[in-house]
Formats: C-alpha cells, sequence, structure tokens
C-alpha cells in the first residue's frame, strides 16, 4: 500500500492509503476526498481530478502525457505541477506521495 | 420561476407545433434504445439531444475508450456502441433534433404535454422519456469572480450574432478548435482580437493553428500564453481583466470574452418541471420507470431508485419495461400481447427481417 497525503486550499490534510495499480483519483474518490470530482469517471475526458503534485514529487510522479496536457486544458488555474489525478497509477514508489488539491475545479 | 405541470390553456401554435407519441430527452444509449423498445410497441419517437451528434457521454466523453460490460459484446468502444445502436433502432424511424435543448414542459388541458426548444420548436406529445444521462452537456464557466454578471451581455460561450463582437475588443479563451475558429471569423470584424491560451500548443485543427499563427505574424492578432485570473467592469459591461503570465501579471483593456473550457453537464430546466428529485435525480416508480408526474418516464444515469447503478445496462432494462407502460397510457384499454423478437412473426415485420 502506498500513503499519499490530500492538502486542501484551507491547509487541511488527509492520508489515504491506496493500493498499488489502482490510480490517485480513484484512491481519492473512494475516500471522499473534498475537490476530486473526477465527473467523467477517469476515462481523460474533464479535468474535474486536477492535482497539483509536490515539487518533491514531481519527478516520481512523472509528467504529463499528450492527451493529459490537452485535457489540462479545460483546468482552471493550471501551473506546471498539474496533473490529473485519473493519470496517476498508484505504485509502492508513490508511498509518501503529496498532493494539493485546486482551490477550484471547474 | 416556471414550475410549469399544472395545466394551462396557454395558446399552441398548432400549424409549427410537432404531434407525436413520444418525446425522448437524450440520445445517449439508454434514449437510443428506448426507440427501439418503443418502436417494438409502435410507438414513434423523436429524440432531443444538445449535442451536435447522438451517443451522449459515450461519443462526447470516451468515442475511444473501451466498455467491458455490455453483454455479449465483451469490448466495446463508446463511438462503436453509438453505431450499433443507430444500426439496432434503424427500423423505427425515430427524428432526431440535434443541438437543441428542452426548455419548457407544460401539462396541456387535455393531458398532453407541450415542450418547447431553446431553438422555439414546439412539441405535442402524450408522452416524454427523460434520459438525460448527468444533464444538459453546457459550457463550463471559469470560476472567476463575478462571471455570471457578465454573462450574455459581455461573456459569451456561443456566437448567436456575430455584431455582437463587431468593433469591439475581443478575449478569446483555449486552445482548441472552438477557440481557433473564433479568432479567425471575429477577427475580420473586431476592433481587436487577444487569444490566450496557457501553453503555446494548439489542440485545433493544423491549418486552423497555421491561419491564426499567421495573423499573430501580421500584427492582425495578439497572441498571449496566459491564464485569466480576474475581470474588472460594471453592470454587467466588461472593461478589462488580469491575465497571469509566465512571468508578469498583466491588464488587457477589452469589453468582449469568450472562454471555451469545454463542456460539463448540468441538470438544466428539468428541475423547473416540478418534477420530484433526490439530489438532482429523478426518482422513478421500478416498475414503470414512471416519474412523480404520470406520463413523464425518467431512464438511464437520471433516475434513481432503491440499488440504483448508473449503467448503460440498467438502462436497457429500464427502457424495456418504460415502453410496456408507456404503451399501456398512450392505448388504454388495450390489451399488449408479451412477444420475442426470435419467434413473433409481427415483431419481426417491424423490425424488416421478415
Amino acid at each position: 500500500m502506498a500513503k499519499i497525503t490530500f492538502i486542501q486550499p484551507d491547509g487541511s490534510q488527509q492520508v489515504v492509503e491506496a493500493a498499488p495499480g489502482m490510480t490517485v483519483m480513484e484512491s481519492a474518490r473512494l475516500n471522499r476526498i473534498a475537490g476530486i470530482e473526477a465527473e467523467c469517471g477517469g476515462a481523460c475526458a474533464c479535468a474535474t481530478c486536477h492535482v497539483y503534485v509536490d515539487a518533491a514529487w514531481a519527478e516520481t510522479a512523472g509528467k504529463a502525457a499528450a492527451i493529459e496536457e490537452d485535457m489540462l486544458d479545460f483546468a482552471f488555474d493550471v501551473r506546471p505541477e498539474s496533473r490529473l489525478s485519473c493519470q496517476i497509477k498508484v505504485t509502492a514508489a508513490l508511498d509518501g506521495l503529496v498532493l494539493r488539491v485546486p482551490g477550484k475545479q471547474f | 420561476m416556471d414550475t410549469t405541470l399544472s395545466a394551462t390553456d396557454a395558446p399552441v401554435m398548432l400549424a409549427s407545433a410537432i404531434e407525436t407519441d413520444c418525446v425522448i430527452i437524450g440520445a445517449g444509449p439508454v434514449g437510443l434504445f428506448a426507440v427501439f423498445e418503443l418502436g417494438l410497441v409502435d410507438i414513434k419517437a423523436h429524440v432531443i439531444d444538445i449535442l451536435d451528434k447522438v451517443g451522449g457521454q459515450c461519443s462526447e466523453l470516451y468515442p475511444e475508450k473501451p466498455i467491458y460490460d455490455i453483454p455479449a459484446l465483451p469490448v466495446v468502444t463508446g463511438q462503436e456502441l453509438t453505431d450499433r445502436l443507430m444500426e439496432q433502432i434503424k427500423p423505427f424511424g425515430a427524428t432526431f433534433h440535434l443541438r437543441e435543448r428542452i426548455d419548457s414542459l407544460v401539462r396541456m388541458a387535455d393531458g398532453r404535454f407541450r415542450l418547447e426548444t431553446d431553438a422555439q420548436r414546439v412539441f405535442l406529445t402524450k408522452v416524454v422519456v427523460i434520459a438525460a444521462g448527468g444533464g444538459s452537456f453546457t459550457p463550463k464557466r471559469p470560476p472567476l469572480a463575478g462571471i455570471e454578471t457578465y454573462e450574455g451581455t459581455s461573456v459569451f460561450y456561443s456566437v448567436r450574432r456575430m455584431d455582437a463582437f463587431a468593433d469591439r475588443d475581443v478575449l478569446i479563451v483555449g486552445g482548441g478548435d472552438s477557440a481557433l475558429d473564433w479568432t479567425l471569423n471575429l477577427q475580420p470584424i473586431a476592433k481587436s482580437v487577444t487569444l490566450l491560451h496557457r501553453r503555446d500548443e494548439f489542440r485545433g485543427a493544423p491549418h486552423s493553428v497555421d491561419q491564426m499563427r499567421a495573423l499573430v505574424a501580421d500584427g492582425k492578432v495578439a497572441l498571449k500564453i496566459g491564464q485569466v485570473t480576474a475581470l474588472h467592469g460594471e453592470a454587467g459591461q466588461l472593461a478589462s481583466v488580469t491575465i497571469q503570465t509566465k512571468d508578469a501579471t498583466e491588464t488587457l483593456a477589452v469589453d468582449r470574452m469568450m472562454p471555451f473550457f469545454g463542456l460539463t453537464m448540468k441538470l438544466g430546466p428539468i428541475a423547473n418541471w416540478g418534477i420530484h428529485l433526490d439530489q438532482n435525480l429523478i426518482k422513478v416508480d421500478t416498475s414503470t420507470y414512471e416519474t412523480s408526474e404520470p406520463g413523464i418516464y425518467a431512464v438511464g444515469d437520471i433516475n434513481t431508485y432503491p440499488g440504483k447503478l448508473k449503467l448503460i445496462l440498467s438502462g436497457f432494462h429500464e427502457v424495456a419495461l418504460m415502453a410496456q407502460a408507456a404503451h399501456k397510457l398512450i392505448n388504454p384499454g388495450k390489451k399488449l400481447l408479451f412477444q420475442y423478437t426470435t419467434s413473433s412473426s409481427s415483431l419481426q415485420k417491424k423490425l424488416g427481417v421478415k
């Protein structure tokens, strides 16, 4: 299992245990993390599971693929550390991952 | 607020109205299969959808994504499922009205319903089947403070009249075909056009991108890489916007803005029709899929009942039962013989296979 910390815009934190193989979005929805809406259910088709990856984890979490970059065009307040959490697969290497939830999803 | 289910004697312009047995709201997979099940019991339908194509979420959100839980199709993409359903319902000759949304629903004195679309198309129908899925696809509204006060006056998500942009300073936000097309179309008539996108890469058609780049090189279109952070103006009149670029905050003097951030699903006008809802879903009786209003049915993702699962296959089951109930309502007193497509010569005739 990998521990993932979600930091809300107000600074509050939730730590979830995610099973390798699932997506970060799925682990967030399973644990009812506020602000991860995932309107399309994980098809990389809506940009409502937008997160900011903590700088220390940028390299391990990896970069957005082309299709994900395209979809990030539909997100609000996109930053260099922006990812769609439905496109991040949980692996053992991501144990300790820290993500920030944006103030607003679209 | 127009809560419109009480009987009304509002004048109806019969000349332009389409009279039918059934109007289906939503052309997603469940709405399409409703055409089939209704067709088997001789109910012809008109189907309305806000999108410019049939298939609903299957074609709008995930045309290429595989679906694995459609019985007997181990794997099928959203688009393929849509295409197959269109083929399956062909014998029943439904009429499709795309790019339209039902804005009002009123029960008339004779018990039928009067529906009107945003394009002023009027239907008079005995039954209404709401197969609206997650709701109506609506342009996404950027979460900028006060944006709603400018909508329809300075901020537009589509172009109804080009002259609303003539001699205006127009800001277009986005990087897809809509943003590029309107940049190209409005440039000749606007006072100025600025295209703003978060990155210097565009998803639109390559030749539109080339045309836009040429206009930028000629100084006819301003291209900015960044994002809008605030709107300024008063009384619905936009005066300027603040944008954040990679290393600066800028103010752009613009009085028209068109944001293109894709579509989201909203319940929309359905909420005003007086039907009992539960958390934005329509409550139904699971033996008929009728709503709290006799003659109005709700099927697929838009409905709710104990044990509901938002699966396409659940919607397929729901429309079969709904069609039986709708037949009873449209043909009171008429007995409906339950038959199988495998063996019934009358059903096979309707399907055009005999």
